[in-house]
């Protein structure tokens, strides 16, 4: 995350990597621009922190309208193999060739937290799990999307398989690129919500996400973290990179 | 039994909220769309509030709320006291022709109190495009939840333009509106003290 240089044009949040380091933990308070500041400045909100914290409970607020409108059976649409954004724009927090190298014969998913069975899995075992594939639109936050298909182990699937408590709150999870993210518990049910292993007709490939990465179309781009190395299952918020940051954490669609 | 004011406060207050709301959505907007934008520009950085991605946004997810909400209840106060039957309305298109050509020719008076036909207009308009840019908005934040709703936009990305546009007519209105405010001061005042009627009945 340090010097990073230009990224490929269609980046999703890699192009605000350096701005967001500067503001890491200042967070949303410096994110006042100078017109915000002259406009703000006859307001009592003037005061960074005073604004800081009315944002983050009104994102608090709109987690739990968000975890209201959702509904646990509503499928988001899909598409038919022709409508497949082509080439599918690649995006991360670092650009292109800072993609992790992974093993994969020794690969393994760690799983903890409130599951019953906490053996590690390999990409084998997990292929042999039911399998599903949709074409869906992936929607950035940062406004653009693409469609693709995406194949692998419905997450409830695997979530009943190890035995995890789906009445706890949340599924978090972490990545082999230092990235992490969660999802409510109502929404890892979702029957489109994937651990997918396949991307087109191909195993995922490095740049989408390899081995293993999250597809859930019920949620902006970045709740969909990639190359995933832990799933956790727990009743604290497990909080993102991107999260922390003042993404909203639902960030349903 | 004559002292109606020249604008009754819910007016002067819901009008003063949403002028805020709408430099914050507005501004936070463009630094949303700045991170993706749809045609060959950017705003400048320094007309976006936020900072950066995540900060445009929680501005604009915050703000969405005091404007759908204040907007509510204007459109309720408007219809129940009778204010939008009263002051923007009758409307019909000779009266626009006739007010908008004495205002070319500068010819037209304003009177403290009454909207000339062009100001009806332009307040009719402008509140629909507050629906259009609500609903748009309402698309794109939700596109699965209200599916529906995003249908009728023409589905997803076809919603941003439309949000976009929505936007950008209201921008328009509010440079023609302050421009009318810049060439007629006396009309200030009374949007904020409420002023006095000189005659009892309109
Ligand atoms: C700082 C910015 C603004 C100023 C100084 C301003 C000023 C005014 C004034 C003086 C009037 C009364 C006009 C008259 O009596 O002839 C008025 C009415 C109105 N303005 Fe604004 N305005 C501002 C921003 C806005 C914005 C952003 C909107 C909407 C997007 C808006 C919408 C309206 C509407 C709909 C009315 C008619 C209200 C009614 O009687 O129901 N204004 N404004």
């Amino acid at each position: 995350m340090s010097e990073r240089k230009k990224a490929p044009p269609k980046l999703e949040p890699a192009q605000q990597t350096q701005v967001v380091n500067l503001q890491r933990r200042l967070l949303l308070r410096s994110g006042l621009s100078l017109g915000a500041l002259a406009m703000l400045g006859g307001c009592n909100l003037q005061d960074g922190d005073q604004v800081d914290k009315l944002l983050w409970s009104m994102s608090r607020w709109n987690d739990r309208v968000q975890a209201w409108l959702f509904s646990g059976q509503r499928l988001a649409q899909t598409y038919t193999a022709t409508q497949i954004t082509d080439p599918f724009p690649f995006n991360a927090f670092y650009a292109e060739y800072n993609v992790p190298e992974i093993d994969l014969d020794g690969y393994r998913l760690e799983v903890s937290g409130l599951v019953e069975r906490k053996q590690p899995w390999t990409l084998q075992a997990l292929r042999q799990l039911p399998q599903r594939s949709d074409i869906t639109r992936l929607i950035c936050i940062e406004g653009w999307s693409a469609i693709g298909q995406w194949g692998g182990v419905p997450l409830r699937t695997f979530l009943e398989r190890i035995g995890a408590d789906t009445t706890a709150k949340y599924v978090g999870f972490k990545c082999a690129d230092r990235y992490y993210s969660y999802l409510d518990m109502p929404t890892a049910l979702h029957p489109q919500t994937l651990l997918a292993l396949d991307f087109g007709q191909v195993a995922l490939p490095p740049d989408y996400g390899y081995p293993l990465r999250v597809r859930v179309p019920t949620k902006l781009g970045f709740k969909n973290p990639k190359h995933i190395v832990e799933l956790f299952v727990s009743n604290q918020n497990p909080g993102g990179y991107w999260e922390d940051q003042g993404y909203n954490g639902f960030s349903g669609i | 039994m004559s002292t109606r004011r020249i604008h009754a406060w819910p007016v002067r207050l819901t009008h003063w909220l949403n002028a805020f709301g709408m430099f914050c959505m507005i501004s936070s907007g463009w630094g949303i769309y700045n991170a993706s934008p749809l045609f060959a520009f950017h705003f400048p950085t320094w007309s976006t509030l936020g900072g950066w991605l995540g900060g445009s946004i929680a501005w604009h997810l915050a703000v969405m709320w005091l404007l759908v909400i204040n907007a509510l209840a204007y459109l309720l106060y408007g219809a129940l006291s009778r204010h939008f039957a009263r002051d923007l309305l009758p409307l019909s298109v000779s009266a626009v022709r006739r007010d908008l050509f004495a205002a070319l020719r500068l010819k037209l008076q304003h009177r403290l109190g009454h909207y000339n036909a062009v100001q009806r207009l332009s307040y009719w308009l402008v509140l629909a495009l507050g629906v259009l840019v609500v609903l748009s908005g309402l698309a794109i934040w939700k596109p699965v939840q209200l599916h529906g709703l995003a249908s009728l936009f023409g589905g997803f990305d076809i919603a941003r333009y439309v949000h976009f546009f929505a936007m950008a007519g209201i921008a328009a209105f509010i440079v023609l509106h302050l421009t009318l405010v810049l060439l007629v001061p006396s009309t200030l005042p009374p949007m904020i003290t409420g002023g006095r009627r000189e005659t009892s009945h309109e």
